[in-house]
């Protein structure tokens, strides 16, 4: 009974509102520990020079004119992504089926492209892509959807095993549509470049200009949609307290099931700016972890679209540097940038701890 | 006979984020005792009591138990000095059986029949009914409030926290609970109930001791003191337990009910054949023990709540009827009737925690305006007309609703209700939890309201407020009605008598 | 022809890695942690064994010593997968941080920890195919009973397979048993359930969801070196692990969290895996990408039909994917 005399150590509380400059300050210091973090490791594990290590992950973004241009194009992406899962993140609806919704719309897109390819007239068929792939993802999304709202299904579970009939699905069609049986949809579409989207080009002479332009414009679409909407008024209500919407006179299940095929959509929409802007072919990876990636983008910032420009610059500037790195350094590959993104997020997920608590260590005038 | 002090609180001071809870809180619990612990809500009892069980920890001061300095980390502390609370909210995990829950937190090897043993042992003593292979999502409120009360015995427990027992309890249930309670202070525990009922007080405690605002005011015999003294100290200064009742002015049948039945999911009757007529300008007191069915009826009222058979009509001015049944709360507004609803769960109801006052009184209002957007002007002009016509604190406009206290909380919410203009006010145990002052806004806008010519159902615990409020009282017993009573020629005896002529609620 | 003692024992082999994730997880989700790093975890339990294994094979230079060249991986193993369990439950037990949002990054970071390492070490090794190959490590790893040959079908069905193979039903028919029989099982079915009434209970809530979440990661990472050692005969590929992390997300789900159900599932799960490649040949190659979609199928159907049924038992745990605070209020 003896160490019952003391108080504890520290205990833990709820801290009232904290200044934005604070809370700031936090996640700042906490970046900052983590890029020190990542140095060491770098170092430790490789060997070369932290320094180097940071110059060669700048040089990866800002370089050249042209990676500059495949910083914002992965972007694009990445925000489209995580726009996409947000509304339904508000909703408190986990989506963590970005990524069969990615493929599904990826799918759509190349379907239509090699059926109707050269067959109807460009801008009818690139229509017909646009409709398809968001109508695909957005299937793909209100599928889960509807389970929740009608029996209360686990979405974070359902959703997950979307993904992989999804990918399933994908490898399929790879299969039926490869006639050399090796499973690889080649370039669809080659000499004609039917249902290729008009790639505008941008400054650096890439065609990346038409998917950053659209996100851009999405960007803003889906800011004003979750703050001056009545569906983004409603999906709030819904995800912090279904009887109170339900009190209100909210149509819960419809409200569940329209959000989905929002988010579902958008990440269609995803899916078609990868194939018929980007890399006008389909295979299982060309989701590449987005799905996932995002549900981190979006949460790191708050569910905010605007922040959430800073959050996917923040990953994808990692991924581009940590390529550039794999080319740079003979000990150093791809999958490096995921270590870093790793601990990166460890800091800035765990920062948000002292934002939300205060930690009261024991007074030492109590101790006598 | 010397009373020896069990535990000894010196100091104690909690904070919230910036509301301090306990501030320099002394309190003595003596063995062989029972003391009601007083005080308005928000007063900083539960918080107190929660120190005492290890649920939170004191910013400052000191507990001594049996006269020796403790710090208490976690419950677990908390249990090896002996002490047991038995919470508000049951704190008892829904999947498992009786049993498990009861041996919960216990170490050694695990023996559920030697335990189911104890189990038996002790209901037998004590006169519970317990089947200790119930699972706790087949119970009853009063069969989990057993459960509770038996873990605490089980483990031995030398000083016995309640808060608010008996709000789930049929009167013979709380006889009963109280004759244990008697039992174990004979045997030599102490015992600490939080409650709000004077009579429950003066016929149970040994001694009272009041809390305001978190300051600890005084303690007191029960037998030296009397239920208006109490009152005074708990408030600050004396009250007037006048609420007005002006006659009805004009009243006309508005809401018609006939033979509603009503099931819950699981089944369960919970309106059985319920009739009834609601006046304009009118103000019709819903009594009964909880869970009798209030909840149920409103919500069937208001559109929320499926029903099995019967009919709820809306009367408009001219007397022509509207069929309320199989329409949502948006169908009915759309139909042109405005009702307004007061629910009994403010923050997991009416409002939303996380959002600000604008946000919330647009909860009502968001879909008036056309088009795809949300006006968001009118509502933050409702918010500030709200604000300053009921007086409430709150940093801003601009603040979480969840961060204002009980009381404010629900000026918010009856503000926007009312706002509405509404024709019916159907409202639950709208002031539950509330402090006296805030009590009285609330039956002064209820009382404004009927004056307006609003038919206004009030559903309420407290007898003598219900009695001193309606017109008429509908007193529901297991979901039947066992009758309709003046307001002005019925006593408490009456009306109580009629909550349990059915033989009881459930349970 | 279609040889079905051999398909059992492939479905077992391709199942047992399933098996120990899924162990692992069910643990870890009945303390009301959904960790979905586990594909991560066991990326890295995969990843540290290998590390351990390819350093000792190098200094022994082909003098292994078969206790060490099993206690060496599978220690590291152990280490590394503990160490994934500690990140999971630093963040979200002790810093009440988001669990679908440390679980995803716990991936991210697993699979890449996975995948950068094996490549550094197929550079060191300076081998000219994209993989590793520690079949001396392996071939310690994989003794089976020596007169399992001999005893026909039945030996092949039941006899034929490593120590670790016996090793993860026993582990999940002891989890299981942990879970239902003894206090420590109750008290974590209670933190999983519903953590304040346990802490009202005098348990630790937060001892047990470490515990729990690091045993469970322990246990997944497991699953991860029998796949290198065992099933691959401790060949690394990068990404050859693939989805079976999923996987075992999904077989959790499967068995309404019950290892001990999990042992026949995972043996199910692992057939309908491979099932593929024993279908007719004639067959094209598409229709058999849809054959892997089954055990995805099915655990949907597993998932909707228990949320119909509402059967209070069979639901994921009440808190699952929630932290807790004690003084929230």
């Amino acid at each position: 009974m003896n160490t019952r005399t003391h108080t504890p150590l520290f205990h833990i509380s709820k801290r009232g509102q904290l200044p934005w400059y604070r809370a700031w300050l936090i996640r700042g210091i906490a970046l900052a520990v983590a890029l020190l973090l990542c140095a060491l490791v770098t170092t430790v594990f490789t060997g070369v020079n932290p320094l180097g290590v940071f110059a060669a992950i700048i040089r990866g973004s800002f370089g050249t004119a042209r990676k500059f241009w495949v910083l914002l194009q992965e972007m694009s992406i990445l925000l489209c992504v995580a726009l996409a899962v947000t509304p339904a993140f508000m909703m408190r609806f986990w989506n963590v089926g970005g990524e069969g919704q990615i493929l599904m719309g990826g799918l759509a897109t190349a379907a239509c492209m090699i059926v109707f390819g050269d067959k109807v007239p460009n801008g009818l068929l690139i229509l017909t892509m646009v409709v398809a792939s968001i109508a695909a993802g957005a299937i793909w999304g209100a599928i889960p959807a509807v389970f929740k709202a009608k029996w209360n299904t686990n979405e974070t579970l359902f959703t997950l095993m979307m993904n992989y009939v999804a990918t399933q699905l994908v490898a399929y069609y790879c299969n039926v549509w490869d006639k050399k049986g090796s499973g690889i949809v080649g370039i669809i579409n080659p000499n004609t470049h039917s249902g290729w989207m008009p790639g505008w080009n941008s400054p650096g002479g890439q065609k990346y200009l038409l998917n950053i332009v659209v996100v851009a414009l999405l960007t803003v679409g889906v800011y004003i949609y979750l703050r001056y909407s009545k569906h983004g008024y409603e999906l709030t209500v819904v995800g912090e307290s279904e009887r109170t919407a339900r009190y209100v006179g909210i149509k819960v299940e419809r409200v569940v099931i329209r959000t989905m095929l929002l988010s579902g959509g958008l990440c269609g929409l995803a899916g078609l700016l990868l194939v018929g802007s980007t890399s006008h072919t389909v295979s299982t990876t060309i989701a590449g972890g987005r799905g996932f990636t995002a549900v981190m983008v979006s949460w790191l910032a708050k569910f905010n679209p605007v922040m959430m420009v800073l959050t996917t610059f923040l990953i994808v500037f990692l991924q581009r540097g940590a390529g550039e790195l794999s080319s740079s350094f003979a000990q150093i590959n791809d999958s490096f940038s995921d270590i870093l993104t790793g601990i990166i997020l460890f800091f800035i997920i765990g920062s948000e701890f002292f934002i939300t608590y205060k930690i009261n260590f024991r007074k030492a005038e109590k101790e006598a | 006979m010397e009373k020896v002090a069990a535990v000894k609180m010196r100091d104690i001071t909690k904070s919230f984020g910036s509301v301090k809870a306990n501030d320099g809180v002394w309190l003595d619990i003596y063995k062989g005792e029972i003391l009601a612990l007083l005080g308005e809500n928000g007063s900083g009892k539960t918080t107190l009591m929660n120190m005492l069980a290890g649920i939170y920890f004191p910013d400052e001061g000191k507990i001594l138990v049996d006269d020796r300095e403790v710090v208490i980390r976690s419950p677990k502390d908390a249990f090896d000095l002996g002490i047991g609370m038995i919470h508000q909210h049951f704190k008892l995990v829904d999947v498992l059986s009786a049993a498990e829950n009861i041996i919960l937190g216990l170490e050694g090897k695990l023996d559920l029949k030697a335990a189911k043993e104890k189990i038996r042992a002790i209901c037998d003593a004590y006169g519970f009914e317990v089947d200790p292979d119930q699972k706790i999502y087949d119970m009853s409120v009063s069969q989990k409030q057993t459960v509770e009360i038996v873990k605490v015995l089980y483990r031995g427990a030398d000083i016995l926290i309640l808060d608010e027992p008996t709000a789930v309890l049929t009167p013979q249930e709380t006889d009963k609970l109280f004759a244990v309670l008697r039992n174990m202070r004979d045997d030599g525990k102490a015992i600490v109930i939080i409650t709000h009922k004077m009579h429950e007080v003066e016929e149970l405690s040994d001694r009272v001791a009041v809390l305001r605002h978190g300051q600890f005011v005084g303690d007191m015999l029960t037998k030296d003191t009397d239920a208006q003294e109490m009152t005074n100290m708990m408030v600050g200064h004396p009250v007037v337990l006048n609420i007005e009742r002006p006659e009805p002015k004009d009243p006309k049948p508005r809401i018609r009910v006939e033979g509603l039945t009503v099931r819950s999911v699981d089944g369960i009757l919970k309106l059985d054949d319920v009739s009834f007529t609601a006046n304009s300008g009118e103000i019709l007191g819903v009594a009964g023990i909880s869970g009798s069915g209030q909840k149920e009826l409103l919500e069937a009222i208001a559109g929320l709540q499926p029903v099995e058979k019967g009919s709820i009509s809306y009367l408009e001015e001219d007397g022509t009827p509207e069929e309320l049944i199989g329409k949502d709360p948006l169908s009915i507004a759309a139909m042109g009737v405005s009702l307004s609803f007061v629910p009994e769960d403010r923050l997991g109801m009416g409002l939303v925690g996380n959002m600000d006052l604008a946000d919330n009184m647009m909860l009502r209002s968001f879909r008036r305006r056309k088009g795809f957007f949300t006006d968001r002007k009118s509502p933050h002009d409702l918010a500030e007309r709200v604000v300053s016509d009921l007086e409430v604190v709150t940093p801003g406009i601009a603040t979480p609703v969840r961060r204002l206290s009980g009381g404010n909380v629900q000026k918010v919410l009856v503000g926007r209700e009312i706002a509405a203009a509404p024709t019916v006010l159907l409202t639950a145990y709208a002031v539950r939890g509330l402090d006296i002052n805030s009590s009285y806004t609330i039956y002064d806008l209820i009382n404004k309201q009927k004056a307006a010519g609003v038919a206004v159902i009030y559903v309420g615990e407290d007898l003598d407020v219900l009695l001193e409020l309606s017109d008429r009282i509908l007193v529901l017993c297991g979901g039947k009605v066992s009758g309709i009573v003046d307001g002005r020629r019925t006593s408490k005896r009456e009306v109580g008598l009629m909550m349990t002529k059915l033989g009881g609620g459930r349970g | 022809m279609f040889d079905l003692t051999f398909f059992i024992t492939r479905a077992v082999q391709q199942g047992i890695p399933l098996l120990y994730g899924s162990t692992g997880e069910t643990l870890t989700e009945k303390s009301g942690n959904l960790n979905l790093g586990i594909p991560g975890v066991m990326y890295v339990g995969a990843m540290s064994g290998v590390i351990g294994a390819f350093f000792y094979e190098q200094s022994a230079k082909g003098a292994l010593n078969p206790v060490l060249a099993v206690l060496i991986p599978l220690l590291s193993c152990l280490f590394g997968s503990l160490c994934m369990g500690l990140i999971y439950s630093v963040l979200t037990v002790s810093l009440r941080a988001n669990q679908n949002v440390t679980g995803l990054a716990l991936t991210t970071f697993g699979v890449g920890f996975g995948n950068f390492f094996g490549g550094a070490l197929i550079k060191l090794a300076g081998s000219d195919v994209p993989s590793i190959a520690l079949s001396a490590t392996s071939a310690c790893f994989k003794r089976s009973l020596p007169f399992a040959s001999k005893l026909g079908w039945f030996g092949q069905v039941f006899l034929s397979y490593s120590f670790l193979a016996y090793a993860a039903v026993i582990i999940s028919l002891l989890v299981a048993y942990v879970l239902k029989r003894t206090r420590i099982g109750l008290h974590l079915r209670a933190v999983g359930e519903n953590p304040a009434t346990a802490d009202a209970a005098g348990i630790s809530v937060g001892r047990y969801k470490y515990w729990a979440t690091c045993i469970g990661s322990m246990i997944a990472g497991l699953g991860g070196i029998y796949y290198v050692m065992d099933y691959a005969s401790g060949v690394w590929s990068n990404d050859g692990f693939g989805d079976r992390g999923w996987l075992a997300i999904a077989l959790v789900i499967f068995t309404i969290w019950r290892p001990n159900v999990g042992v026949l599932a995972s043996f199910l799960f692992g057939g309908l895996y491979i099932l593929h490649m024993y279908i007719p040949s004639g067959m094209n190659l598409a229709t058999k990408e849809l054959y892997k979609m089954i055990p995805y199928i099915v655990t949907l159907v597993v998932l909707v039909v228990t949320s119909m049924r509402n059967k209070r038992e069979n639901l994921p745990p009440q808190s699952l994917g929630l932290s807790y605070f004690r003084e929230e209020r």
